[in-house]
């Protein structure tokens, strides 16, 4: 911290890559669309290209930043998309602008995964490791379990909410199901789209990236890499934890509204928003380099699309996925040890510890 | 009745819980990873027991044998091949390895095996015992399974503490770097638990199909993070905690499938799990950690 | 930042290799004809081909070839050559639409959806954007066909739950009536509902409801022993067969005497390897499909699916998804569907004939089709009786 400003330049100077990374990705796709070449699979790929991207900068937050590893992003996920996918339906025939509802939507869902964010990061407060670990897993879990024994009806007298059946929900004759328990949310608009995932992206890079270099962020860092001390130049350690649990939660809260709006079919399973998913979102922030914002959004879209290329080798596309990851995640901390020896320049050196600390949470 | 019948439902699936968990907690005190592969491995020691004893028509016997040198085999190779390269990485690097590794195995095992459910015939011959008129039923799968747990745990223990490469394991878990420079062999000390380890999970995968008879492909995905939960429950590293965590899990699971709801057991469950961590932040038996300064 | 470049860079390159091979798949794109110049119509579909539901989707997957390779060696449609390509969804619903868009540039031309309710909703959703031709082998979900360009060659959840609880009720099977069911599965609860709101009409006493879910389908002594304590005479299982065969060996040892009612979902139970099949004797179900019937289209798949694939797979969902190409060749015919035509167009001409044909198949007999996609045939119920199905 002594060598402020250089520290600053150099910071600033990362972030400008990362921006520029972004800014040709934008780029790269929309030329790639204009001149027509692009494949109905690479097209369809867009949006849920931005969503993980957006779930993985998201987790990062909370695995890079401040530390602690959650296997319960998913359930974010899915309390957003369900949150956002509801409110859609709900108000599908309305008058009124599509985008404002579409704007609606993702806030309302965003704001809803926060608090549940919120809610979940104060009894986890004490929890460490993998501790911390299985408790998010099971909040993650508990919420998918929950939402798929949901109805929810509406008609003339307003909602009617079953955690039974369909029956129970007791509807009018002009009612209609909006969440059909394990059927989930059916026909929501698709509203989402490669422009508007785009944005969604870069404003979670730029609050992630803004919230990183500031007073904030610094303080949360501290916390990782090292609580005692942190605690002990006065640090709320609490404070911080809740903000980051909740910012984190918030934006995979939309990055779930975004997942909603782009398929008709909304459905909670183990694959989609269970700990499968939670996982997967790690392994995108672990690959991409724990603490690297850039890191985790250029791997969560490698790895989203790559089972999708893979589709041309038939039956063993999973066997095939299942062993490049493996082979990446060794390739990639080869090369760690390697460079580690070659970073002979002081800066290089403090960001490999940082990295390697961040890894032993 | 009723209860007492919950109960013993319980502790027949809690009892496979804790066996998969004792190779979880094993592995995590020793190798410091989650290994999530075990699940998996599981079902490939389930799956050479079918081979060997229902395609093949060998005894189960010869089964359970093959089972346990091929499983040992495995987490041995995949111990040296995938996670030995990953010894200096962060332990969150080993884990997504693991999860790799569970892929691979699961649609390793789909391209062999296919897709289909198999039904595997139970290793165990003991007949079930009738208590209370017929009203309360133990299968001889719970008794094996609970025998087998007991025994396992015991060897374990006593492993551990009283022989040299158990003493190692202590050591290497205590501090890596300690160790090695005590003369302990890190490398061999790891691979040893790793073999141990698989040689468990064979033994779970046996039993766990023999109470369960549907044999499939991800028959070990679910079972897996159940005894991972088990495990972190009873304290992930201690050995009895393992025991304990299974068995109190199944029973919690039967006892809020029975008296509360069906449809909601799994968030029940995991609600009770909550709870008790926060209460005891480091699980049932787990060590409290104390912070250096 | 450096050790991503490297991965970025294995990545890439076998991306360049994937993308070759699909470029090489993708040469007869628009060419409609097939190596040796015939005329080719591609039929693509998605299903769960690996994870939990990977039995399922693989059965599809299995049924479909058979027929399609049936059709080619016999010559084709009216000189037209058949392609089949079944794409992996996992049983998710974002999956299946990456399923469709390949399946898209692959130059697909008519559909068989999906195979799971969930992804089949997703699916029909981009291809009815296309009009594209969809007939789902086994999607049961009411929502699964919305739109006038989707059929089915299954029965849909309320179809199924209510010809349950009436046949229960009109055949004085039983009054007290038990469900086990999966609540984290469309079709399982969907059944479930329907059937418990019938059985209100038609006076049966629903005892007890018990569920199970993905994550807990191993133990079901706790739900087993609530439907012994119930008093009921029947339990209705509104689902699959692996959970159903845990199920029937474990009331077996838990002591639990009542007679077993099924759905669709439960046909397979008898070509489960190594199953004890004295377990489901006394089982009655409603199904389409009998593996042992004597009927000519039956012992036809019957003999050739086992000889080609074995049994492990061969279940209801085979049987539907090769009624299904059969069923798209009649409505080809009817339509006189050539190659050149636009998917868009195949599928004007087909959602027109198929209400207009009438098909025989290993699923059902004079099988018809209303405009809103469902199909008009018989359940046959049926129990088993010394490990074979008979007619009730």
């Amino acid at each position: 911290m002594a060598k402020k400003s250089i520290k600053l330049s150099s910071t600033s100077k990362n972030n400008i890559v990362t921006y520029a990374i972004l800014a040709a990705i934008f780029i790269f796709v929309e030329v790639w669309t204009a001149t027509g070449n692009i494949s109905s699979l690479f097209k369809g790929l867009l949006v849920p290209l931005c969503t993980y991207a957006i779930l993985a900068v998201s987790l990062n937050l909370v695995v890079g930043i401040l530390g602690d590893l959650s296997l319960g992003h998913a359930g974010f996920m899915c309390v957003g998309a369900y949150t956002g996918a509801f409110f859609s339906v709900l108000f599908k025939n309305s008058e009124g602008p599509e985008w404002l509802r579409f704007v609606i939507a993702l806030l309302l869902g965003g704001i809803v995964a926060g608090i549940f964010g919120l809610l979940i990061a104060i009894p986890v407060l004490r929890l460490k490791g993998d501790y911390l670990a299985i408790v998010t897993l099971a909040f993650g879990e508990i919420i998918k379990n929950i939402v798929n024994l949901l109805y929810v009806g509406v008609d003339s007298k307003g909602l009617h909410i079953s955690l039974t059946n369909s029956a129970n929900l007791n509807l009018e004759p002009d009612g209609r199901m909006i969440i059909k328990g394990a059927l989930g949310i059916t026909g929501t608009p698709n509203d989402s789209n490669f422009v508007v995932g785009f944005i969604l992206l870069v404003i979670t890079v730029i609050v992630s990236l803004n919230l990183i270099n500031s007073r904030t962020g610094r303080a949360v860092m501290s916390i990782r890499d090292n609580r005692i001390a942190a605690q002990s130049i006065g640090i709320n350690i609490a404070k911080y934890k809740l903000i980051i649990f909740t910012i984190s939660a918030f934006f995979a809260g939309i990055a779930g509204v975004l997942y909603a709006h782009n398929i008709n079919s909304l459905t909670a399973t183990t694959k989609n928003f269970g700990y499968n998913m939670s996982i997967m979102i790690l392994v995108f922030v672990v690959l991409g380099g724990i603490g690297s914002t850039r890191g985790s959004f250029i791997a969560a879209m490698i790895l989203t699309a790559l089972p999708e290329m893979l589709r041309s080798v038939g039956d063993y596309r999973m066997l095939i996925y299942a062993l490049l990851l493996i082979i990446m995640m060794i390739a990639n901390n080869n090369e760690k040890i390697r460079s580690f020896e070659k970073r002979i320049s002081l800066k290089k050196l403090i960001k490999t510890k940082k990295e390697n600390r961040g890894g032993n949470v | 009745m009723e209860f007492l019948s919950y109960i013993v439902s319980g502790i027949s699936l809690g009892s496979i819980y804790a066996l998969i968990a004792l190779g979880y907690t094993m592995v995590y005190g020793i190798a410091k990873m989650l290994n999530f592969a075990h699940g998996d491995i599981i079902m490939v020691g389930a799956f050479t027991v079918f081979t060997i004893s229902t395609t093949f028509g060998l005894p189960p016997i010869v089964g359970i044998i093959g089972s346990v040198i091929i499983c040992t085999v495995l987490g041995v190779t995949i111990e040296k091949v995938a996670y030995k390269p990953l010894r200096q990485a962060s332990s969150l690097a080993v884990l997504i390895t693991a999860i790799g590794i569970s892929y691979f195995l699961q649609n390793a095992a789909l391209l062999i095996f296919g897709s289909g459910t198999k039904s595997f015939t139970s290793v165990v011959n003991i007949p079930m015992i009738k208590l209370f008129d017929g009203q309360l039923t133990i299968s001889g799968e719970t008794i094996a399974t609970i025998v087998v747990s007991v025994i396992i745990m015991i060897a374990l223990t006593l492993f551990i503490n009283h022989t040299k490469p158990g003493k190692a394991m202590l050591a290497v878990s205590e501090d890596r770097d300690a160790a090695q420079l005590m003369g302990i062999n890190v490398n061999t000390t790891i691979s040893v638990t790793f073999a141990i380890g698989s040689a468990l999970a064979a033994v779970a995968g046996t039993l766990l199909c023999s109470a369960y008879p549907a044999l499939s492909p991800t028959t070990g995905a679910m079972p897996g993070i159940k005894a991972f939960t088990a495990a972190v429950f009873g304290g992930i590293g201690s050995v009895p905690g393992a025991m304990i965590g299974g068995i109190l899990l199944g029973i919690i699971e039967n006892l809020s499938k029975g008296y509360i709801s069906t449809q909601f057991s799994d968030a029940i469950v995991f609600a009770v799990l909550i709870i008790v961590l926060l209460v005891k932040p480091t699980g049932l038996m787990g060590k409290k950690i104390n912070e250096k300064v | 930042m450096k050790n991503l470049k490297k991965v970025l860079a294995v990545v890439m390159a076998v991306a360049l290799i994937a993308t070759c091979f699909a470029a090489c798949g993708e040469k007869d794109d628009n060419a409609n004809t097939g190596n040796s110049g015939e005329a080719v119509i591609k039929i693509g579909g998605s299903g769960p081909l690996t994870g939990d539901y990977a039995q399922y989707g693989n059965g599809v997957k299995n049924g479909a070839q058979l027929a399609v390779d049936e059709i080619n060696a016999a010559g084709g449609i009216n000189g037209i050559k058949l392609e089949l390509d079944i794409q992996d969804d996992e049983a998710d619903a974002e999956k299946a639409v990456n399923a469709y868009n390949n399946l898209i540039d692959w130059g697909m031309k008519i559909s068989l959806g999906s195979v799971t309710s969930g992804s089949c909703i997703a699916f029909q959703g981009k291809a009815l954007a296309d009009n594209m031709f969809v007939l789902t082998p086994s999607a049961t979900a009411v929502e699964a066909i919305d739109g006038d360009n989707a059929f089915r060659v299954c029965f849909s959840d309320p179809n199924q739950g209510v010809a349950s609880a009436d046949y229960i009720a009109d055949n004085n099977v039983a009054q007290k009536v038990a469900v086990i069911y999966d609540s984290s599965n469309a079709y399982s609860q969907g059944i479930y509902e329907k059937f418990a709101a019938e059985a209100k009409v038609k006076g049966l006493e629903i005892v007890t409801a018990q569920a199970f879910t993905n994550d807990t389908k191993t133990d079901f002594s706790a739900q087993l022993q609530a439907v012994k304590s119930s008093g009921a005479e029947l339990l209705f299982l509104p689902i699959y067969y692996s959970e159903a065969s845990l199920i029937f060996a474990q009331a077996k040892s838990a002591g639990v005497d009542v007679k077993y009612f099924g759905c669709d979902g439960l046909d397979g139970i008898l070509t489960i390897p190594n199953f004890d099949i004295s377990l489901a004797e006394g089982v009655m179900l409603l199904t389409p499909f009998s593996a042992t019937a004597t009927d000519e289209y039956t012992v036809n798949f019957v003999k050739k699916y086992s000889e080609k694939y074995g049994t492990d797979t061969m279940n209801q969902f085979a049987a539907d998804a090769y009624d299904a190409i059969y069923i798209i060749k009649a409505a080809m015919e009817k339509a006189n569907i050539t190659a050149d035509m636009s998917s868009s167009d195949i599928c004007d001409a087909l959602k027109t004939a198929m209400t207009q044909i009438t098909v025989n198949g290993v699923t059902g007999t004079d099988i018809k089709w209303g405009a809103d996609g469902e199909p008009t045939k018989a359940p046959k119920a049926v129990v088993i009786k010394d490990g074979a199905y008979q007619a009730l």
